[in-house]
């Protein structure tokens, strides 16, 4: 089991009831929160699926290298992307997903801590088999932010450059040979062998920590992370549900992938740099968010969950907050397929640039929209702990 | 309208509580309550909308792996060409503690000071000629790194009075493969772990006459514990200012902190400290390429300053548990706080709203105290002998192994656990380490929990 029982809940209790005391919150609550761990269930089956289709299609290209067979590993990186980002919106409460986003979505990526980049053709784990002569699953789980929070070796990103490589192309994404896993005459990258060694590894540990997940939140056991949490009393996993949107929509989303590219205007700060896919980002987080509140997840089979999500606790709770969130939740989904693809063209020029613009106004709707959520989570725990009086 | 901090939670838990009463929060209305791996590296809770921005992008730059210039990205360019570290964030990761090495490893998370006996101009550390006052394990492709750094520990046994034994680690230090030159067998050195960076804000923000209060430098309390404040030669104002941070306080600001650690740690310049950390007699170093003068701009020097100083502290835990009120009543009983100051206020810095009169507790009173033989480095820096160090603040010393997964603690990483740490305490502090050792077995481990919950 990889979950923490710990301190956050211990707090928790500690700060809204002495422990068993409290009276059972009424079917409502009870019904959101079944459902949420339904939605999060489908959520991160789907990502296991897709990085799944995703480990074939890596398969495909590392036996047999060439330019299609490269070009499918990379729609398959970019399938498997859609499921997972609308998963982030379960991130930021100490879940399961925070013990292992680390290794499974961290960014931004110092290239050069991997392979070969411009400028610095003998860089990276690759190219120093005399400091790294052996890659396992182990040795790069242990070197995975080793020298820093951005020698990052593993997950999405890693899989991104090396499907990618670097985005030295102001028109379009990284244009990285097939040629470079070939070994032989027409290689045109030293280490292929390891190359080859290292894409395969990255991507079965991210399927490897797509499974934990998905058994972590699978119905039917007992012992996983969501039996603890359908369990727990209904105002701490509440508070849980809503920092997850809160945290992504403010902190993550709004700050760390919005503000700082739009303030240093550097294709370095971009999340999905090597592939150019930053605006599909920021849309599937945006939509993760928009999942949660409504209750409602339109599957990779295109199939339609649907159950009672925050927007209907609040309207039974707060009709007016509930107006006034749905309102913000739609604008931040349209703000976020607003921006302009690339994204590192859009945070380019002037303020007044309608990539800017749109990227402003994004920065904008997620900030307000974690307001109302913060409000929310405010005045749920709230109506508990007057209850209780 | 209301910015919300990372975490609801510390909105939603506003209000009277058994914990609030028993333990304000440790940073006043900026701390945050998170437990996890980014439970350090969170904003202030009160700093909302706009005033974010700047932190944000101090983060950015706080971990971003800096480059050998010329780089296609001249913003990051320039780190070296002797260096211990590519990134902020590879010592201070997560914003919290390094660690020394495995045994037969390299230097990765700490660094080594060194100087050579007496002192130069305003008490400062007198520099090898060559060497500097750094070692810089790491230079770029082609430049011979100033030394590797070797760690050796001698053990010590000891016993609680109970009679249950205990094992200290005594290190010795040696340089290895000097790159330039033998080195002075005369050579003090004085290893430093990194420490953690959040909170630095609100330890700026104490009044100096406050910490002046503190001092009791000829003991007239007649309390056996001293304490007194470093004064520290600042370069660019040619005044001697009270020090504040780093393991003898040798800094007296978070600015002239990062500008030190941009210098010594990354060889990147400054407008603050404008020269490499190299001198003329290390040739090869002397003919790398600059990145640009100065390699770190001044909007992104100021961004990592707001950074350092915006980063919120983490609320204790626990507070209303028995065993951790008993260890707190015994950190009192042992007088731990005759250093450890649990609470200190904040003053008016109007650039800082969110960090003006806050009461916090950060478990430290920022001067410098005898610690005893035990940690003698020999190595003095503007007043602090190699004996005296800053009482480091002890808030979120409790969070580190889950932020880094080691619990090693002293400057030098010595002691590998709290108990560890206390047996090493000596000097002005040896009368509450020998209480601590006479305790019964429960009455350590509920002080040892007490500190754990901070």
């Amino acid at each position: 089991m990889n979950f923490p029982r710990g301190p956050l809940v211990v707090l928790l209790l500690l700060a809204f009831s002495p422990a068993g005391s409290g009276g059972e919150k009424p079917a409502l609550e009870r019904t959101v929160i079944q459902h949420y761990a339904t939605l999060v269930a489908a959520s991160y089956e789907d990502s296991l699926r897709e990085a799944e289709k995703l480990q074939a299609a890596v398969g495909s290209f590392l036996d047999q290298p060439s330019a299609t067979t490269l070009a499918t590993a990379r729609a398959a990186w970019i399938a498997a992307r859609k499921p997972y980002l609308q998963t982030e919106a379960f991130r930021f409460y100490e879940g399961p997903i925070d013990e292992i986003d680390g290794r499974l979505n961290a960014w931004p990526v110092d290239e050069a801590y991997i392979d070969r980049v411009e400028g610095d053709p003998a860089a990276g784990i690759i190219n120093r088999p005399n400091l790294h002569p052996e890659l396992s699953l182990e040795v790069l789980e242990e070197l995975n932010e080793k020298e820093g929070e951005r020698s990052i070796c593993t997950g999405f990103h890693a899989v991104e450059f090396l499907l990618w490589g670097q985005d030295l192309d102001p028109r379009g994404p990284g244009d990285r040979s097939h040629f470079d896993y070939i070994t032989g005459k027409d290689a045109t990258a030293p280490h292929p062998e390891r190359r080859r060694e290292f894409l395969r590894i990255v991507t079965e540990m991210l399927v490897r920590d797509l499974r934990t997940l998905s058994n972590d939140w699978a119905a039917g056991n007992p012992d996983n992370y969501r039996a603890w949490f359908t369990a727990s009393s209904s105002t701490p996993a509440l508070q849980r549900i809503l920092q997850g949107v809160a945290s992504l929509s403010s902190t993550e989303l709004a700050g760390e992938r919005l503000i700082v590219p739009y303030e240093t205007k550097e294709q370095e700060d971009e999340h999905s740099c090597f592939s150019d896919t930053t605006t599909l980002d920021m849309e599937y987080n945006a939509l993760g968010i928009a999942n949660v509140h409504s209750g409602s997840y339109r599957r990779v089979d295109g199939s339609l969950l649907e159950g009672p999500g925050l927007d209907a606790l609040l309207q039974a709770r707060a009709p007016e907050l509930a107006a006034r969130l749905a309102t913000q939740v739609a604008a931040s989904l349209a703000a976020a397929r607003a921006i302009p693809a690339p994204f590192d063209q859009a945070v380019l020029g002037p303020d007044s640039a309608p990539g800017r613009v749109a990227i402003h106004t994004a920065i904008k709707a997620f900030q307000e929209q974690a307001v109302t959520l913060s409000e929310a989570a405010a005045l749920l725990a709230k109506s508990r702990g007057e209850s209780e009086e | 309208m209301r910015f919300p901090g990372h975490l609801l939670l510390s909105a939603a838990l506003a209000g009277p509580t058994a914990m609030a009463r028993a333990e304000s929060p440790a940073g006043g209305d900026t701390t945050v309550r998170l437990t996890s791996r980014e439970a350090f590296a969170q904003p202030l809770a009160n700093l909302h909308g706009d005033r974010r921005t700047p932190f944000f992008v101090g983060n950015s730059f706080f971990n971003q792996n800096w480059v050998a210039a010329p780089a296609s990205t001249a913003a990051r360019d320039g780190l070296g060409p002797l260096f211990n570290a590519r990134s902020c964030s590879a010592c201070h990761f997560k914003d919290g503690r390094g660690a020394p090495p495995d045994p037969g490893q390299a230097f990765s998370t700490m660094l080594l000071r060194i100087s050579l006996p007496a002192s130069g101009p305003h008490g400062s550390p007198l520099p090898d000629p060559v060497y500097g006052t750094q070692i810089q394990n790491q230079a770029l492709p082609g430049i011979p790194p100033e030394a590797q750094v070797h760690v050796d520990y001698e053990m010590i046994a000891g016993s609680f009075d109970d009679g249950e034994s205990y094992t200290l680690r005594r290190p010795l230090y040696r340089l290895e493969n000097p790159g330039y030159g033998p080195v002075s067998p005369e050579l003090r050195m004085s290893p430093r772990v990194a420490p953690v960076v959040f909170g630095l804000g609100l330890l700026e923000a104490v009044p100096e006459q406050t910490l002046a209060a503190l001092e009791d430098p000829d003991d007239r309390d007649g309390d056996g514990i001293s304490g007194r404040l470093n004064r520290v030669w600042d370069e660019k104002s040619g005044r001697l200012l009270i020090g504040r941070f780093g393991w003898k306080a040798e800094q007296p600001s978070v600015a002239r902190q990062v500008a030190a650690a941009f210098h010594g740690d990354l060889g990147l310049t400054t407008s603050e400290i404008p020269r490499e950390n190299h001198g003329p007699s290390q040739k090869a170093a002397a003919a790398a390429t600059s990145g640009g003068s100065p390699e770190v701009s001044d909007a992104i020097f100021d961004s990592v300053v707001y950074y350092c100083r915006t980063l919120a502290v983490p609320a204790a835990r626990d507070a209303a548990d028995p065993v951790v009120r008993r260890g707190r009543e015994l950190f009192g009983q042992l007088r731990c706080d005759a250093c450890h100051t649990p609470e200190l206020k904040t003053g008016e810095w109007p650039e800082f709203p969110e960090l003006s009169h806050q009461t916090i507790r950060p478990y430290t009173d920022l001067l410098l105290h005898d610690l005893g033989e035990g940690l003698d480095d020999g190595r003095p820096v503007f007043g602090a002998s190699g004996r005296e160090w800053r009482t480091p603040p002890l808030w979120g010393i409790g969070l580190v192994p889950k932020v880094n997964g080691h619990s090693f603690l002293l400057h030098d990483g010595r002691a590998r656990d709290l108990t560890e740490a206390i047996l090493w305490h000596g000097g002005e502090a040896r009368g509450s380490q020998e209480k601590f050792r006479a305790l019964p077995k429960a009455d350590r481990q509920a002080l040892l929990r007490f500190l754990e919950s901070l």
